[in-house]
């Protein structure tokens, strides 16, 4: 099989300190196919890795507003035009009553773009993952630090990302197949 | 495990007394991030001990007594509750509104507190959602077994349907219908959004196959990526940010139940804002009933510190104050308004039929919690155990007196008075079942506290810490 490909280049760091600096000097080295993996969000690590804000709230506000319309326009449709019925002599279309449906309608609508487009940003769920092939990558979750380079980014080298990962401070270094 | 209860709580009161600070650590003497890893993974990895299956079979009885009293309610209708006709609500009701409002609480410390950024909410929060997720459950199916016809319950639903008929989107119970389910679906998006860096934890620490692959299924292949990361934190302020007007709204909605309804002692506007404290106020009890009891029984004395609990105790004396002073704002309101169908619905529930559920009520919820004012009594596991079990009993007599307004209502002639039967008894008594049934599943097979998020508000979580200074982009 693919066995004999390269997925990259994983180095490991103890401290979130450490990996901080590493990935300013990776950011700065100018890769671009990289990413460091860690237990828990650390604070402004995207900045140290240079990541671009996330689009996510853009996209659940579009859903927002898709919510609260639908909610109006499938109560009005309902009420006032495909049904319409006379209760207490109120207007079919009595919007004020039709808020709350509309409110929650949106909330759900923004809460399933908000974690449906999350995992889609992502690419979730992703279940095999070359990296997972890395004993040591196991500890990710627990409380080790970690860079990965891919070997396909252009100036990646086999020999010299390893010399740079452990020169920013990697306390190991491996490559990892496909 | 005496010692070492007695150790943390030594720990507690040498780190209070701290001069400087006046603050307790988030949590004690967790040394490493592997630490509280260790911690937390314990209970979901242990040989499942025999307290838990003691729980567990006494739970799954209760819910054995609520299938059993529901299937026979479905065969013979809901007659065989204790209702009446001028108290049609009756105890399914005050159970609904009890059990959602319990939920309550648990958004507050995953949502509101996280937008207050309440850092010590992370040893909490997973645990307080789980309770909202189960009491919702339990929430939803009252209403759906009250209903009479219950296999017509999708008549709520906007289904197209052969008849043409539609939903009224006008009533308050419709809505409540949309709220309710989707302050459900929403709190479980929530709970598990948190729970997939956790669930990967427990994937990687896996020693059999079978935990692999199920906790790795749930994990969605999580590894950690900070570009992971950068729209996870963003999807997880934006629920937060969503939960937290729906929970107000949800028991807004809720009690429009009752205050658009137009009988004395329902019909006024100081119901959404006390129905949100009341449920707050609430589901504060719960929580501190099931925790005083999980962190002794899986040692997470390190994880939820006392510090929790006094913070818990503050909000719970905060909220509870809110309620009792609803209670006089609704007599002052009731004789202000010169209205004797309100007056006279007031005086009866002090004076009435009724007084005995209102003066429990008014104990409870009111009285007792005053000895949070007490440092000592904050920090004593034994009278916060007490003092949540009287919250717990005096919302559901809230409930109750609430709903029970309605034996006196404007015709003498049809006044009567409301007895449960043993099928509300055990309906009641199941819905617990069910709670506990959910929650031992829980404890057993989850990590009870957020591990990542309590990492990350550990002192060696900032990079920045080891430098002394900030860097660019700082704090």
């Amino acid at each position: 099989m693919a066995s004999e490909k390269l997925y990259g280049a994983l180095a490991e760091f103890d401290t979130t300190a450490s990996l901080f600096s590493a990935c300013e000097q990776i950011r700065d080295a100018g890769f671009k196919k990289w990413d460091s993996h860690t237990p828990f969000p650390v604070h402004n690590l995207d900045k140290a890795m240079g990541l671009p804000a996330s689009i996510l709230p853009w996209l659940v506000f579009v859903m927002g507003l898709t919510g609260a319309g639908a909610g109006l326009l499938l109560q009005w449709w309902t009420s006032a035009v495909n049904y319409p019925l006379v209760i207490s002599g109120k207007p079919l279309f009595s919007w004020q009553a039709f808020v709350p449906i509309c409110f929650e309608l949106m909330v759900l609508f923004c809460a399933l773009g908000a974690v449906f487009g999350m995992f889609h940003l992502n690419r979730l769920p992703q279940l095999y993952h070359s990296l997972f092939r890395s004993e040591r990558f196991a500890r990710v979750t627990d409380d080790k630090f970690f860079i990965s380079i891919e070997a396909v980014d252009p100036k990646f080298d086999k020999l010299d990302t390893v010399e740079l990962l452990k020169k920013v401070g990697a306390t190991h270094v491996e490559l990892v197949e496909e | 495990m005496a010692d070492h209860s007695d150790a943390v709580t030594r720990d507690a009161q040498i780190q209070w007394d701290d001069p400087v600070d006046r603050r307790v650590p988030l949590t004690l003497g967790i040394k490493s991030f592997n630490e509280l890893t260790e911690i937390v993974c314990r209970p979901v990895e242990w040989q499942t001990p025999k307290h838990w299956w003691r729980v567990f079979l006494f739970a799954l009885t209760g819910l054995g007594i609520l299938v059993a009293s529901t299937a026979y309610l479905f065969w013979e209708g809901v007659g065989v509750w204790g209702l009446n006709n001028p108290v049609s609500w009756g105890w399914a009701i005050t159970n609904f509104v009890f059990w959602v409002g319990i939920g309550h609480a648990g958004t507050l410390i995953s949502a509101i507190l996280f937008l207050f950024r309440q850092k010590w909410r992370t040893s909490i929060n997973r645990f307080a959602e789980a309770m909202t997720i189960f009491a919702v459950m339990c929430a939803l199916l009252f209403p759906t077994i009250h209903v009479g016809r219950v296999w017509a319950i999708y008549y709520t639903l906007p289904i197209p349907n052969q008849m043409g008929m539609w939903p009224q989107f006008r009533s308050p119970l419709l809505w409540d219908v949309f709220a309710v389910s989707i302050y459900g679906t929403v709190s479980i998006l929530f709970w598990y959004v948190g729970l997939i860096p956790d669930l990967a934890t427990v994937r990687d620490r896996a020693k059999t196959r079978i935990r692999k692959i199920v906790y790795g299924i749930f994990a969605l292949g999580w590894r950690g990526s900070t570009r992971h990361w950068l729209h996870y934190e963003r999807a997880y302020l934006l629920l937060a940010a969503l939960a937290t007007p729906l929970v107000l709204s949800v028991h807004s909605v809720v009690s429009f139940d009752f205050a658009t309804s137009q009988l004395p002692g329902w019909h006024t506007t100081i119901f959404p804002p006390y129905f949100v404290a009341g449920a707050i106020y609430s589901g504060f009890g719960m929580v501190i009933t099931l925790m005083v009891i999980a962190r002794k029984l899986f040692g997470l004395e390190r994880v939820m510190t006392m510090r929790h609990f006094d913070n818990m105790a503050k909000i719970t004396l905060l909220t509870g104050s809110i309620v009792g002073y609803a209670y006089s704002v609704e007599f002052f309101t009731a004789w202000y308004s010169a209205n004797p169908y309100e007056s006279f619905a007031f005086v009866n529930r002090a004076l009435g039929p009724y007084a005995w559920a209102y003066w429990i009520m008014v104990t409870c919820n009111v009285v007792v919690p005053q000895v949070f004012w007490l440092k000592k009594a904050r920090q004593s596991l034994v009278v916060l155990f007490i003092v949540s079990i009287f919250v717990n009993i005096g919302m559901w007599f809230e409930r109750f007196v609430i709903v029970v307004t309605l034996h006196r209502d404007f015709l003498p002639s049809s006044w009567d008075y409301y007895s449960p039967t043993i099928f509300d008894v055990a309906a009641f008594v199941g819905s617990f079942g069910l709670f506990f049934t959910m929650f031992c599943l829980f404890v057993r097979f989850l990590p009870m506290v957020a591990i990542s998020e309590v990492k990350a508000v550990l002192p060696q979580a900032n990079p920045h810490a080891a430098h002394g200074e900030v860097s660019e982009g700082g704090h």
